[in-house]
């Protein structure tokens, strides 16, 4: 056993596999952005970090290391099935395992962004294809024939001539002592068996029969159960607390203080471990808390929208693009524009509330759960809990939603501290109600447009933007505008609108924020593809032509052009609302029409949403298809049916009785197209959602007249 | 704390908790049966929902004490091996994407279709409305009732 061979045994052991194989993992050198392949022995030969993505075994037992979360956006399947293709293997002959966080070893594993695929497409081909050409080679060499005599199919090297054949398990052993190769051929689109077609996901079956661990899902040996009763103010502080008669609960075994960050600042509460969940709840249900509010703000909704109004009408805000000069024009303008678009606070109400096991050791710490980005949690907790990197264990389990919530730090932290103060492994579980009035939550956002049209022709367009920004609470800059201003908006609107910019003003509130899906483009989407439609109104103009006269650019022209036709935009009847809108996302551009009409009551009723979305390069379309119908309807929820409002500090909506979610009954028809191209891949969780809701108020408008500024509205009452 | 004999999925599990727990936390906390999930505590989602003799119930709202000599169905008990006609179609149309309120919505659809073979549009609605999914496979689950219904009246 030489020593360079360490690292990898000590991941063959962690992991569990078998230590004769084949491993192949990739890293990247110094500030170059391609890959290099290497063997798992060789790492430390190197001086790098062991990537062990993929692992053949002697028994030809081929094991994927996942090592992004799987939170219903497919990562799970996509990324098996990338590497099944070029690695030639069935993919149902693929034993997936998740990573565990660990930056050195996988890169960034934070899943936002919608950047599983796109951020690593390229790289997991090629590490495939190279153990693929490993494996030939060995083939070969026992055969004595040349490589190109031979090809790979269905975890077997076949000699094409003789049709000699060897299954991959035979050939790994021969297939190690090679040097991984510098250049491999990946295939052709066209050639693609697995990739782009709609596979049933491999966790499906896990998910029927009720078999698929998630976070609250874990057990391990020992382990109690723990709630927290934390300060509703979202950061006060605990004056005091009484907990005798939390004591008194059968089951209760512990209470105590507990102080958790919330970005840099503290939220307090008081834990109760017990050794169920329901005793637990119990023993909550029994303390008496004290909660000191000093220097709390108490915000309310109110209260910030006419704050962020009134900033809109006073200040010009830090630029953050600026083509042209809108100003001029616009000041010799007599019939400009000049509209406001209010956004709501939203949670991000997953499915499966927050919760962690966590498992204090002393000098090391072992967690499970819902988590979104392992790394980070990795990071975070060595450094509050002041516990060596390495010796912190992060496990991903399913996660039951994520959004963006499950991205953040606090319960894993919280989790942590409770474990060491009780000196035994624990579950924290989040009641519904601490999950909905805790937040982080996606900031509210308030617009101001103004524009001008002249022959039919935009001359100037300005946006402003009011609302909190996600990156101070991380730290970032208060002089440089929001970067995400921009976020959403196609770009190639720039190509064709001379006179155009952009800006925001900095807006504070005590309320903590956090990404939602699709983030700022959520927001930014409705304000700047609803002032498109007011322009294009106010131009006289078809609204789809309007978009297709100003975004010249050939994808955006063929997505428009699909969306069209797929609709029957030109065919529209008298009595029916039609509504468009496109945007731009994490890489990918969806375009939407949606289709009103009134109902034999007066109501609105949606008829129908089209969606073509050009995502570039793409794994599944059937999780594609997926993704976009699951934002479509999280944005109709956001648009048309709750919102958090904030009264004297605290959060309103604390459970789906008054956050009220979409049902069955209120789901449109949603037909998706994907746009077929060989363009690098951009996202596919989020994209989608962004253009539904102006989709939906121009079509209101388009059928009533009225034009909607406000979000949430109620459909029942337009 | 009181001794409760259960009948869970044909087997029958005794369990020592307080009376008031409810089911759903025993199933989870106690029988290790976690495919019943919490979602809000408060009959509002149907991510709890099991089967009190073949009835859909909402498990976060029902003691354990009320439960009697009355048969508790999870989602465990439908099948040992997905075969179900309601997970058959599941899989075949593709529906969970996170998959935690599946669990719940399959228990709704095994029901609805007990009582009705053949539901319209306008019963799925009211059989599967206090269900949600954050997720949006609300278009997939219609779908999969409807193939459902197909399979089970072929077999039947
Ligand atoms: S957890 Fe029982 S209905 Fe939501
Ligand atoms: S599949 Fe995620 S909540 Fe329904």
């Amino acid at each position: 056993m030489e020593p360079k061979d360490i690292s990898r045994r000590k991941f063959i052991r962690a992991t569990g596999l078998s230590a004769t194989a084949l491993t192949l993992g990739f890293y990247f050198s110094g500030e170059s952005k391609a890959s290099t392949i290497i063997k798992g022995e060789d790492a430390e030969n190197y001086g790098v970090s062991l990537n062990s993505w993929i692992h053949i075994d002697t028994n030809g037992k081929v094991t994927i290391v996942c090592h992004r979360a799987e939170m219903g956006q497919g990562a799970y399947q996509a990324i098996p099935q990338m590497i099944a293709e070029e690695l030639e293997v069935n993919l149902n002959e693929v034993n997936i395992i998740f990573g565990k966080g660990d930056t050195v070893k996988y890169g960034s594993q934070v899943t936002g962004g919608s950047s599983t695929v796109r951020g690593s497409y390229k790289n997991l081909l090629k590490l495939s294809a190279s153990a693929r050409d490993m494996l030939i080679t060995a083939a070969a060499a026992k055969w004595s024939v040349s490589t190109a005599e031979c090809f790979a199919e269905a975890g077997h090297v076949i000699h094409r001539s003789s049709g000699k054949k060897m299954h991959y398990g035979e050939l790994v052993v021969d297939a190690s002592k090679l040097e991984a190769p510098k250049n491999v051929q990946l295939k052709k689109v066209a050639d693609y068996k697995l990739i782009r077609k709609p596979l049933p996901r491999q966790d499906t079956p896990l998910k029927t029969n009720g078999t698929a661990v998630f976070g609250i899902d874990k057990k391990i040996p020992g382990m109690l159960y723990a709630m927290v009763e934390r300060n509703p103010r979202l950061r006060g502080k605990v004056k005091s607390y009484d907990d005798s008669a939390a004591l008194k609960v059968p089951g209760v075994k512990k209470v105590f203080k507990v102080t958790m960050k919330v970005f840099s600042t503290d939220r307090e509460g008081v834990a109760v471990v017990a050794d169920s969940t329901w005793a637990a709840m119990q023993g909550r249900k029994a303390l008496k808390v004290v909660w000191d509010d000093t220097g709390f703000e108490y915000v309310s909704t109110e209260e910030i929208y006419k704050k962020m109004k009134a900033e809109l009408q006073s200040k010009d805000g830090l630029s953050a693009k600026k083509q042209g000069d809108p100003d001029p024009v616009l000041a010799q303008q007599k019939n400009k524009l000049d509209v406001i678009y209010e956004t709501p606070y939203q949670a991000h109400a997953c499915m499966e509330p927050l919760n962690c096991v966590a498992h204090h050791k002393g000098d090391s710490i072992e967690i499970w759960g819902p988590i979104q980005a392992p790394d980070w949690v990795q990071g975070d907790i060595s450094q509050k809990m002041g516990i060596k990197k390495e010796n912190v264990q992060v496990n991903m389990t399913f996660l039951g939603g994520g959004f963006g919530r499950k991205a953040f730090l606090d319960y894993t932290h919280e989790a942590c501290l409770i474990s060491k103060e009780a000196g035994a492994p624990v579950q924290v579980i989040w009641t519904r109600e601490d999950d909905m009035t805790q937040g982080p939550f996606r900031p509210g956002v308030s617009y101001r447009a103004e524009g001008a049209v002249n022959n039919g022709e935009i001359t100037a367009v300005k946006f402003r933007m009011c609302g909190q920004n996600i990156g101070h609470w991380m730290g970032s800059k208060k002089d440089v505008p929001n970067d995400s201003v921009l976020e959403g908006f196609q770009p190639h609107y720039f190509d064709n609108i001379k006179n155009i910019s952009f800006s925001d003003i900095p807006f504070e509130t005590p309320v903590p924020i956090m990404w939602w899906r699709s983030v700022y483009a959520s927001t930014n989407g409705f304000a700047y593809e609803s002032f498109m439609d007011e322009l294009a109104v106010a131009a006289g103009k078809d609204p789809l032509a309007f978009r297709k006269q100003y975004l010249k650019n050939e994808r955006c022209q063929k997505l428009l052009e699909k969306v069209e036709e797929l609709s029957g935009w030109k065919a529209r009847k008298p009595k029916q609302g039609y509504g468009v809108a496109i945007t731009e996302c994490f890489s990918s551009t969806v375009a939407q029409v949606v289709k009103v009409s009134k109902d034999a009551t007066g109501k609105i009723k949606i008829d129908k949403v089209w969606a073509v979305i050009d995502c570039g390069w793409y794994v599944n379309a059937d999780t594609v298809r997926a993704q976009v119908e699951g934002s479509i309807i999280m944005a109709l929820g956001a648009a048309t049916n709750h919102e958090i409002h904030f009264k004297d500090g605290l959060a309103v909506e604390k459970n789906f009785t008054t956050y009220r979610m979409p049902r069955i009954n209120e789901i449109p028809p949603i037909e998706v197209h994907i746009m077929d191209n060989n363009e690098d891949a951009g996202g596919v969780g989020e994209p989608g959602l962004p253009p539904f809701t102006p989709a939906l108020t121009n079509a209101i408008f388009d059928l009533t007249g009225k034009r909607i500024r406000k979000l949430p509205f109620d459909l029942a009452k337009v | 704390m009181a001794t409760f004999k259960l009948h869970v999925n044909g087997k029958e599990k005794q369990v020592d908790v307080d009376p008031a727990t409810p089911v759903l936390w025993v199933l989870r906390d106690h029988l290790e049966l976690t495919g019943t999930k919490y979602g809000c505590g408060v009959a509002a989602c149907g991510a709890c929902t099991v089967h009190l003799d073949g009835v859909p119930v909402r498990s976060c709202q029902l003691p354990v004490a009320a439960i009697g000599i009355k048969k508790i169905t999870t989602i465990e008990g439908l099948s040992d091996n997905n075969s179900h006609p309601v997970q058959a179609a599941w899989i075949e149309e593709q529906v969970p994407q996170c998959g935690y309120c599946q669990s719940g919505q399959i228990m709704a659809a095994v029901a609805l279709l007990q009582k009705k073979t053949s539901p319209t549009d306008a019963d799925i609605d009211a059989a599967m409305q206090g269900h949600i999914c954050r997720c949006g496979t609300y278009p997939r689950i219609r779908e999969a009732i409807k193939k459902a219904s197909k399979k089970m009246s072929v077999k039947g």
